[in-house]
């Protein structure tokens, strides 16, 4: 991974490319990044980029992680978050990322936090059938038979049952990059892209080629 | 403002056919052919209009050698050359799926007399 920048989704929308072909778009703001620290290989094992995203005012930080942003000499950020880039060491400290590190046409992966739905049953969790609502039937929407008796004598591990659902990190992968706006720092995005609108998103060059 | 509305608007095309469901127009789309761009015709009935904005559309539908045929057109799409208004009609519905099940007298529209 050579390109990746963190950004807000802001809501979806339609264009139309150059042949008259209407194209559903997420609308993102990625960036301006600064980049807060470096790290290498010698000094902490791995190589990555620290990347700051969204000023705030000073109140808003507390007193460590306003040390590191002043040792930096950097403005105060919302969200911190490393990205493992292989050319990490041609970063410095204070450098900007911004949406023109892509241009239209890329190939990229966008990683953000699914939108929550709560505690969910069977069905709207894991897509199975629900049984039939009337004729005397008492089988409606529940989970059904956990297993066998005696032997295994147990419940397997891993059994589709309800609980928590959404709230979670999901990558969608291989979503093209219909148009740049290096301007306002926008990225128009083919297609949907998880979590609602002002969720954080980390947006990285493809891994499928 | 809102930074998707802004991005809708630089796309919506400043002088946007006025037209309305029931008149009778001709939509000149520009038709790629091989490396060549050319405009063709569809004339017939709007049956209807939808959708507002960057994603508005409408229904145009003719009776081509005795079979139904409907195009739907987004207004603001670039394929659109031009759309001419060539008949007025007047009609009681926004919506005119009732034309589907009509053939020949019945399917007609009545003209919009205008400055009576």
């Amino acid at each position: 991974m050579r390109k990746a920048i963190l950004g807000k989704k802001l809501g979806m929308s339609q264009i139309f490319t150059e042949d008259g072909l209407m194209v559903p778009v997420t609308v993102v703001k990625a960036g301006p990044c600064v980049v807060t620290q470096v790290k290498t290989k010698e000094k902490d094992g791995y190589q990555a980029v620290q990347v700051g995203f969204e000023d705030i005012r000073s109140s808003l930080v507390n007193k460590p992680l306003k040390g590191h942003f002043d040792k930096g000499n950097v403005p105060y950020k919302r969200y911190l978050r490393e990205l493992k880039l292989e050319n990490a060491e041609e970063y410095t400290v204070g450098s900007e990322l911004k949406a023109d590190i892509f241009e239209a046409g890329d190939k990229i992966d966008v990683t953000g936090r699914s939108k929550g739905k709560g505690f969910a049953g069977v069905i709207k969790r894991w897509n199975q059938h629900r049984g039939p609502m009337s004729h005397g039937s008492k089988y409606h929407r529940s989970p059904g038979s956990l297993g066998a008796t005696t032997s295994p004598g147990r419940v397997f591990k891993s059994k589709r049952l309800p609980g928590r659902m959404g709230n979670d990190r999901v990558t969608v992968s291989n979503l093209e990059v219909v148009k740049v706006d290096a301007e306002r720092n926008l990225l128009l995005i083919k297609g949907a892209i998880p979590g609602s609108k002002g969720t954080l998103l980390t947006i990285k060059e493809t891994v499928k080629k | 403002m809102n930074i998707i509305k802004t991005i809708e608007k630089e796309q919506l095309k400043e002088n946007v056919p006025q037209f309305s469901v029931g008149d009778t127009e001709r939509v000149y789309v520009k038709v790629v052919e091989g490396s060549r761009e050319r405009l063709q015709a569809f004339e017939g009935t709007v049956i209807q209009k939808k959708g507002g904005g960057i994603s508005e559309i409408f229904t145009v539908r003719r009776i081509s050698y005795g079979i139904g045929v409907e195009r739907t057109f987004p207004l603001h799409s670039p394929r659109i050359d031009r759309v001419e208004v060539v008949r007025k009609g007047k009609v009681r519905r926004a919506k005119l799926f009732y034309l589907r099940d009509r053939v020949g007298k019945s399917a007609r529209i009545k003209e919009k007399q205008t400055n009576r």
